[in-house]
Parts: structure tokens; C-alpha cells; sequence
């Protein structure tokens, strides 16, 4: 990581005005909270704030806490811009921009010493919060100014804190402007009616307020190149390149951007010239019904997807037997959200793990893919497709509402080179070579029979799908001998799958005793805890990131190689730890320690870090 | 099937065989293991009948089920064509999927009124609201079989279990319920009745749009006593059939008369042509809100209407809708779902 030449962290500096106070000045490292009501319009300048940090160069990562409701609930955007790079969650809040009169007080309260409190003037939180740098603003009065259309100003409002906020933590104003331009792409009008607000929120901020805080913002050079992007648009782009041609889906929080996504998305670049569609989409009637036509669509030929969240995902258990032990390709993505039941709709978890891992009765298994950021949720759905096609099974991606819904920055993402793998299909030549085909023989020894497609034009193309009994041939059976036959070569085809998902990722110094394993969104966190552990208590760890379920070698070696292995996770009962258990050997089952972050906030590198130092007894 | 083939010259030995040239042997499928006497494996014995008749090719079908005495029964015909026996009262999820992935296919449906009106309602409903093109066939016997003879959804009120017990809920009738959500081709049927049920079966398999043709089909183990209104002898006493049903396949060249005051002549999606003539004075197959009231006034009556309802020719079906490309979305090459690298590089440049 680049440092800036102010230091590490924080440096004391001597303020510069007749003022005896001495300030500490903290650059490109702190997080700004924008408190509003739900419905109020924020998100844009949320985005221009957000975005003029990254086009300032400076790392920065954004995170709405929003309410599951329409309009009226406090709800609240928070930005962290970190020279060092982290993109998890801080805890702490440095700078609040009090836009919710209701919440006002609390969210003042919530501040450190030393904080920085926006505010309209009316509200006079300073009263609450001497040790808070306080600074009013006539928000109402300002807009009234610059925005004459009355019914207007609700939401240009919004783009006035923009303005205080740039000008306190002296912000590059080419690079907001450029952040705003870009917001609103073809809508000049609104372009300019919103920019004329940020310039009249610096220009009152510039004229009024006192700059009191050291907190402030230099340009970098650490994000270019870079693009932001939410995971559910990145996995639905993947989805796209997959070549994904039936989503079948029930609208559901976090998951319905990415199908909403993906239908952009094919509309732009899955049309062909004569105005024809590579790709159907259907809104069905439940989850029940979406992943029965995803598995349809799979025994069809087609690469199908859905996406879901946990009440979802409940619903599908039945179909998701079938489609393991009917052998069907079919790409899931759950956006993890808050349960048990209707739970936090809102809010983050990492929940999902076991009721997928086993969705449904009787001894069934399935993959799954553990996306860690934006990249990966592409990633994976590329890949996802090809490992449903070549296993013949549903894959789960294990996205979460974090990760979903929230924009993160990302290297931008590469061309897949791999060509489409279609998996195991038979045609009419090959059948007429082989003379017939036995649908659910072992030829190759990989668990993996040999499918044809409803259409194939042959006599003996055809076989009899169903979820009862069958043997190798297809043929309905309750014959002991049969069962067992069956039922075992799935579970061979399960340790192909194994070798097939995608490997972890490892961060092994070798000298280290103490492993962390942790995955998906827990990544940015545990990255960052990693760091305190080393400079604040000397403890050096190693980390293995999974990204697939079932665990591949890797993981086995990694929790044989260390003492004690602390497993994070976003969940109460250690669910990944429990997975780990079925998997490992008995004496490495003892070595497993559990880290569990369960609030439905995204998890923060602090809690972690407590954490492990607690069980570590440092 | 668009074109039509030659009838080979019969010379003495040779095997029947269809415009396709292909006997009705390779439209047959494996053993039945229902019950000797199920209206089910009558009904099967007329989809063979039917598809032989109108020389589709098996490789063009796709069969598809939900769970229960009916739904095993896409076995015992036409093994030459891909079958999919899926979960209680989902397929018409399955079957939506399936069609997507391949529109150039033919799909037949066989459900049961447990499968159906039951379990199966919430599906069934948004199958006949999409008007997916396939023929949707409900074996209809007003029990559960699998599992020893409980109620279903579509058994009369009053109706008798052999133990005696009595069902004092409504019926659910699917005809009127599928006039009423869309699907365009509505019929009834008795598993007994050879020639009106092949009659319709042909004229489904014509049509473009849901085909849903409900089929009584008396349950010889558990719902064919006296106090059933599902049993044969029910059935022979209170048929009622509002039309008499005649087809004439696109691709034979028989002129028929008809009189337009006593007969509806209607040309299917395939150019065939299907002659419906009145048995009751107020039919008339075009009209929703009539066949509805029909049916309702029958019921009323006792009667078991039989016939077709409703039909309707020019509504798109649900793969019409969606504007798909002419080739099976499941067959699709590369170059034509995966976009270019261009593509990834402009949506990540609009990106930073």
C-alpha cells in the first residue's frame, strides 16, 4: 500500500489560526455516515460523494444501512475512504451528516470525541456534543435559492451536503463535478440543477463555516483503472457471458437487482439484428415455481439460472432434491440476507450455509460458490454454468446482501477465455455410434453419466427423467442393489465436484501458528483484522479464504498445518465450521475455533480482532 | 410438422404406418402398472392412438408429469419421446422451463386432479394464465390413489368414499376455471368414450396455446361404487356431451359438409380443421362467459358436460409472447449467447 507522506495514520499538527486548540489532521482515512429518511432521494449524492472520493484516487468503499420499507424510516449511507486500502466496515463513525431529525440526536450521540457533525442549523444538535466539531447549515434556505421548482428541492437538497462536505474535508471539486456529470450521463438539466447545488453548498460552507477538524481528503493514485460496481450487476454480467438463456424469478430482497440487472443487461447485448431474443426471461408465481422451470430449462438444454434469498431458497428444498438426484444443471444465486424466517430483509448474514450445503430431504448435496467480492460474484457466475453443465447438479452461488447491493470498487473484469462447457451430452451421431445410452451409467469413472436433450433425433435418444428410484438405465426401480448403486455413484460424483469448484485462496507465511478461515464478504473484514492483529499484538496469522463447498485439499492442508484455526463467519452457529467438521479428521476437528459476527451488519475488522485476541488470551 | 408425406401403397403384409411411416409400435411405451381397468391407461391408449393418427414424430415431444397415479403414466406410452416425471403438482413449472429451452417442441402434460386442484393449483393456474403452448391432460377420478383413495379437490359434493364418508366440499371444475384464466383450448372428456376423446386429443395437438382437457377417469380401486360421481356407471348415466366432436387432420383432403346453424367449423394453428355440432342449443365455442355459464347450469343440473368449451386460435402463446429466436434457446452456439469482448470493455469503461 501507498502511504501518503502525511504518515501512517494520524499526525498531530499545530492548527494554524489564532485558535489555541491543536487538531489532529487525518487524512484519506475515515468515514463519513449520512443519516437520512428512506425515500428522501440521497442515494445520488451518496454516489457523488462516493465516486469523487474514487476519482480522487483514494480507496473508498460505500454501505447503505437502509430499512426494508418504502419511504419514512431512518435509513443511512455510510463512506469510508482508507488510504490503506480496507474496504470492510468501520465501526466508527468520524464525520455524520444529520439529515433525519428524528435520529438526529442518537446519531450525534454515536460520534467519538473529536468528530464532525453537519447539520441543518435549526436543529442545534451542539447542545448534545461539545467535544464534536459542530456545523450548521441552512439547508432549506440554500436550496430554496439555487432550485426555484419547489417540488424539486426534496432531492437537491441532498446535493447541498455534498457541497459542505467537499469543502471541510477539502475535496477536489473537478472530481465531484466529474462524480455528478457522470451520475446523471444524458440528463444535462438535472446534471446542472444538481451541480449548482453542490457549488452552492461549498460556496456557503466556504464563506460561513470555520474549518475546525483535520479531516481531509489528497488525491492518490491507488484507484485508477479501477470500476464500481455491485456484486448483483457483476453477477449478472457474468451471467450474461455465461450465456445464460432462461431466468425464471420471484422478486425478493437483496436478490432482485441481479435478475433486474441481468434483463438490462440482455436487452442491450442479447437481441440479435432482426430484433429476436437470446434470452426469456419469466416473472413466476413463486420460488417454487422459479427454480421448477430453471430445472425444466436445464433437462432442456438451456443454461439456467434464478436468483433468491433465504425464504426463498426455503421454498425451492423440494426441487433442489430432485434436481440432485435427477441429475439437472440449474445456477442458483442466494443473496444472504438476515434470518431466521422473514428475519432482517435489509440486513447482511452469512446464514444460508448448511440448509443449502443439504437443501432438501434424504442424503442430498449440493455446490457451492462462495463469491468474496465484486470480481468473483463475475467470476463465479461464469463459472457456475460450466460446473452445472459438467456435474449435471444445481449449483449454489453464495452471494450476500453486502456484497449484492452495495457498490465496491474492483480491478474491471476479464473476457472469460474458457470456451462454454457443455458438459456430457450425446447427440444423434455419437448415438448412432454407440448404439443406444444408458443415462445414469458411470462410463468415466467421475460419477458423471451421459445426457441427451429432449429433440434429439434418434430413436434411442430418449430417456425417462424422474425423482424416484431409478437404475442406470433410467428405468423406475426399488431394488436394493440399485438404490445403492446409485446413491453412491452420486456421492463419487460429489468428490469430482470437489476437485472441479474453485480452490481457496491461502495467505501462508509458514511461520505462523494460528490460522484464520473465513469467506465471502468476512474477506474485507478479516484482511484488515489480519493487519491489527500483527501491528497492535504481534500475532502473525496465516489465512485460507474458501470459496467452494466441497472443500477441496487445500483446506485440509491448510487446518493441518496450524495449531488453532479461527473460522469467521457471518452467523450464529458457526455454520461453516460445522461444515468443516463433517469434512476434516477428528483430530483436526479440535483445532477449529469459532469467530461469529451476527448483528446483520457487515462484518467490521475491530470485532474480529477483539475477538481472537480474547480466545488467544493476549 | 408442416409438410405433408406420401402414404406408402399398402401391399398385404406390410405394417399400417403413419405419413411419417412409422407404425403405431413406435408410439407405444412400457407395461402399465396401474390397476386392470384404470380410465387412465385408456386415455393412454388414445394419446398413442391420436399421435400416431397425426403423424407426430415421438422425437418431438416431450412428456412431462407431476406425482400420483396419472403421472406415472407417461411411461406406459411413446418411449421414444424424452419424459420428465417431476415433483407433486410442479410441473407446469418444469414444462414452462422446458419450453423455453426448446419452443420447437410439442408438449404433453399428464396431471391428475390431486395433482392439479390441489397441490398443484397455485402453478396450474399461471400455466393456463401464460397460455404455454402444450396440452395439458387432467386424469380426472376425484381420489387420491397412491396413496389408498382420500378426497381430491375435484370430487362433487355428496360424492361417497367407499368407507363411507361423506365430501361435503364444492368441486373445483378446472374447465370452467381454465375458460376463466386464459388457456384457449378447454374440453371435457370421459376416459370411456373413444371416438370424442380421440377426436379432441387430435385437436389439441393441433392447437398453439394451452390445450387443457379435463378427463374423467374412474379409479377402479377406490372411487368406482355406488355414491361415486366419478365411477363408469356415473359417468354412462350423466354424460352429457354439449357438442359432437369431429376432426380433420390438415393433412387429409376430405371435404365435409357442415351446416353453420347447427355446427361451428374451426381452423386450428396447423390448418386442421375441427367440427364442433351443437347438442345444446345455446353452444357456442367462441364465447367465455357462456361456456362458463354452461357449465355452471350442468352442474347444477347433475350433468357431467362433456365436449368443447372454448377454443381460441389466435391468441399468442407464452413462447410467441416472449419473441424468442427461431432456434432453441437451449441449442444456441456460443457466438451467439456469449457478447463480444467489445461489449465487456465498453460496460466496464461506462464502470470507472
Amino acid at each position: 500500500m501507498a502511504h501518503q507522506d502525511a504518515g501512517n495514520g494520524s499526525v498531530a499538527t499545530q492548527s494554524s489560526g489564532g485558535g489555541a486548540n491543536a487538531q489532529n489532521r487525518i487524512v484519506n482515512d475515515f468515514t463519513i455516515q449520512i443519516a437520512t429518511v428512506n425515500g428522501s432521494g440521497s442515494q445520488s449524492a451518496n454516489l457523488v460523494l462516493l465516486k469523487g472520493i474514487f476519482r480522487m484516487g483514494i480507496p473508498v468503499s460505500g454501505k447503505n444501512l437502509f430499512p426494508s420499507n418504502i419511504a419514512g424510516l431512518p435509513t443511512w449511507y455510510t463512506i469510508r475512504a482508507s488510504k490503506d486500502g480496507y474496504l470492510a466496515r468501520k465501526k466508527e463513525i468520524d464525520i455524520l451528516i444529520a439529515m433525519n431529525a428524528e435520529t438526529a440526536k442518537e446519531d450525534i450521540l454515536s460520534l467519538p470525541a473529536g468528530g464532525m457533525a453537519i447539520y441543518e442549523e435549526t436543529a442545534d444538535l451542539k447542545q448534545f456534543r461539545s467535544d464534536v466539531d459542530c456545523y450548521p447549515v441552512p439547508f432549506d434556505k440554500i436550496t430554496a435559492a439555487v432550485c426555484p421548482e419547489a417540488k424539486l428541492r426534496k432531492l437537491v437538497k441532498n446535493m447541498i451536503y455534498v457541497g459542505v462536505v467537499a469543502y471541510l474535508v477539502d475535496m477536489d471539486l473537478a472530481a465531484v463535478e466529474a462524480a455528478l456529470r457522470q451520475q446523471f450521463a444524458k440528463k444535462v438539466k438535472a446534471a446542472d440543477l444538481n451541480w449548482g447545488a453542490v457549488k452552492a453548498g461549498y460556496e456557503y460552507a466556504e464563506q460561513t463555516l470555520a474549518r475546525k477538524s483535520g479531516y481531509k481528503l489528497e488525491p492518490m493514485n491507488l484507484t485508477a483503472g479501477k470500476i464500481i460496481i455491485d456484486g448483483n450487476a457483476a453477477a449478472a454480467l457474468g451471467a450474461i457471458f455465461a450465456g445464460c438463456t432462461v431466468v425464471p424469478w420471484y422478486p425478493i430482497t437483496p436478490s432482485s437487482s441481479l435478475v433486474e440487472s441481468f434483463i438490462e443487461y440482455a436487452k442491450k447485448y442479447r437481441i440479435e439484428p432482426d430484433g429476436k431474443a437470446t434470452f426469456a426471461i419469466v416473472q413466476a408465481e413463486d420460488e417454487l415455481a422459479a427454480i421448477g422451470a430453471v430445472l425444466g430449462a436445464g433437462w432442456a438444454g438451456a443454461r439456467a439460472m434464478t436468483a433468491s434469498s433465504g425464504p426463498g431458497i426455503s421454498l425451492m428444498a423440494e426441487f433442489a432434491g430432485l434436481g440432485y438426484y435427477a441429475e439437472l444443471p440449474g445456477v442458483i444465486f442466494d443473496v444472504q440476507r438476515t434470518g431466521p424466517s422473514t428475519g432482517m430483509p435489509t440486513r447482511n448474514q452469512q446464514g444460508d450455509l448448511l440448509s443449502v450445503a443439504f437443501l432438501s430431504h434424504g442424503d442430498t448435496k449440493h455446490p457451492m460458490l462462495i463469491p468474496g467480492s465484486v470480481k468473483e460474484c463475475y467470476e463465479m457466475a461464469l463459472e457456475a454454468f460450466d460446473l452445472a453443465e459438467r456435474l449435471q447438479t444445481p449449483v449454489f452461488v453464495m452471494s450476500d446482501l453486502d456484497l449484492g447491493m452495495n457498490n465496491w470498487m474492483s480491478e474491471p473484469f476479464d473476457y472469460p477465455e474458457k470456451p462454454i462447457d457443455r458438459g456430457k451430452v450425446l447427440g444423434k451421431e455419437e448415438l448412432e455410434k454407440l448404439g443406444g445410452f444408458a443415462r445414469y451409467k458411470d462410463v468415466d469413472g467421475d460419477g458423471i453419466g451421459y445426457r441427451t436433450l429432449p429433440g434429439t433425433d434418434h430413436p434411442l435418444a430418449a430417456y425417462f427423467t424422474r425423482g424416484s428410484g431409478h437404475n442406470e438405465k433410467a428405468q423406475y426401480t426399488e431394488r436394493p442393489d440399485d438404490y445403492i448403486h446409485n446413491m453412491e455413484r452420486l456421492a463419487k460424483k460429489f468428490e469430482t465436484a470437489r476437485s472441479l469448484v474453485p480452490r481457496p485462496e491461502v495467505v501462508q507465511t509458514g511461520k505462523s501458528k494460528v490460522g484464520i478461515i473465513a469467506f465471502g464478504t468476512s474477506d474485507f473484514g478479516v484482511r484488515e483484522s489480519r493487519d491489527q492483529l500483527r501491528s497492535e499484538y504481534k500475532l502473525e496469522t496465516d489465512y485460507l479464504r474458501l470459496r467452494a463447498f466441497p472443500f477441496s485439499r487445500e483446506v485440509h492442508e491448510f487446518v493441518a498445518s496450524h495449531e488453532r484455526v479461527y473460522v469467521v463467519e457471518q452467523n450464529r452457529d458457526a455454520q461453516m465450521l460445522s461444515l468443516l467438521k463433517l469434512d476434516l479428521a477428528a483430530k483436526e476437528i479440535t483445532k477449529l475455533q469459532s469467530v461469529r459476527h451476527f448483528n446483520g451488519l457487515p462484518l467490521d475488522a475491530r470485532s474480529v480482532t477483539d475477538e481472537i485476541v480474547t480466545q488467544e488470551g493476549i | 410438422m408442416a409438410t405433408t408425406t406420401a402414404t406408402p401403397t399398402p401391399s398385404a403384409p406390410a405394417p399400417k404406418t403413419n405419413r411419417l411411416g412409422l407404425q403405431v409400435l413406435d408410439y407405444r411405451g412400457g407395461k402399465t402398472t396401474l390397476c386392470a381397468g384404470c380410465g387412465h391407461n385408456a386415455i393412454s391408449e388414445r394419446i398413442i392412438d391420436s399421435m400416431y393418427e397425426m403423424g407426430v414424430q415421438p422425437e418431438r415431444v416431450m412428456k412431462l408429469s407431476g406425482i400420483g397415479c396419472s403421472s406415472k403414466s407417461p411411461a406406459y406410452f411413446m418411449s421414444r419421446s424424452h419424459s420428465f416425471n417431476s415433483v407433486h403438482g410442479r410441473m407446469p413449472a418444469v414444462a414452462t422451463g422446458a419450453l423455453l429451452a426448446n419452443h420447437t417442441m410439442k408438449a404433453l402434460a399428464v396431471s391428475g386432479d390431486g395433482d392439479t386442484a390441489s397441490i398443484g393449483m397455485g402453478q396450474f393456474v399461471h400455466l393456463l394464465r401464460r397460455n404455454l403452448p402444450i396440452i395439458y391432460i387432467v386424469e380426472d377420478n376425484g381420489v387420491y390413489g397412491l396413496t389408498k383413495g382420500q378426497f381430491s379437490a375435484t370430487a362433487d359434493i355428496g360424492s361417497k368414499l367407499k368407507t363411507g364418508v361423506v365430501n361435503d366440499l364444492p368441486a373445483i371444475d378446472l374447465c370452467s376455471l381454465a375458460i376463466e384464466m386464459g388457456a384457449t383450448f378447454v374440453g371435457r372428456s370421459f376416459s370411456g368414450d373413444k371416438k370424442q376423446l380421440s377426436a379432441m386429443m387430435k385437436a389439441a395437438i393441433a392447437h398453439n396455446g394451452t390445450a387443457l382437457l379435463d378427463v374423467i377417469s374412474p379409479c377402479v380401486t377406490f372411487n368406482d361404487h355406488e355414491g361415486s360421481t366419478k365411477s363408469y356407471k356415473y359417468m354412462q348415466e350423466h354424460d352429457e356431451p354439449i357438442t359432437e366432436v369431429g376432426f380433420v387432420p390438415h393433412f387429409q383432403d376430405i371435404a365435409v359438409d357442415y351446416d353453420p346453424g347447427t355446427s361451428y367449423d374451426v381452423t386450428m394453428h396447423d390448418g386442421s380443421h375441427l367440427q364442433l355440432r351443437k347438442l345444446h342449443e345455446e353452444y357456442n365455442p367462441t364465447d367465455r362467459i357462456g361456456a362458463v355459464k354452461q357449465l355452471m347450469e350442468a352442474h347444477a343440473k347433475g350433468e357431467v358436460l362433456t365436449g368443447v368449451f372454448y377454443v381460441e386460435t389466435d391468441k399468442p402463446s407464452f413462447t410467441e409472447m416472449l419473441n424468442l429466436v427461431d432456434e432453441p434457446l437451449g441449442q444456441l452456439t456460443q457466438d451467439r449467447v456469449r457478447p463480444k469482448k467489445e461489449v465487456l470493455d465498453e460496460v466496464m469503461n461506462r464502470l470507472k
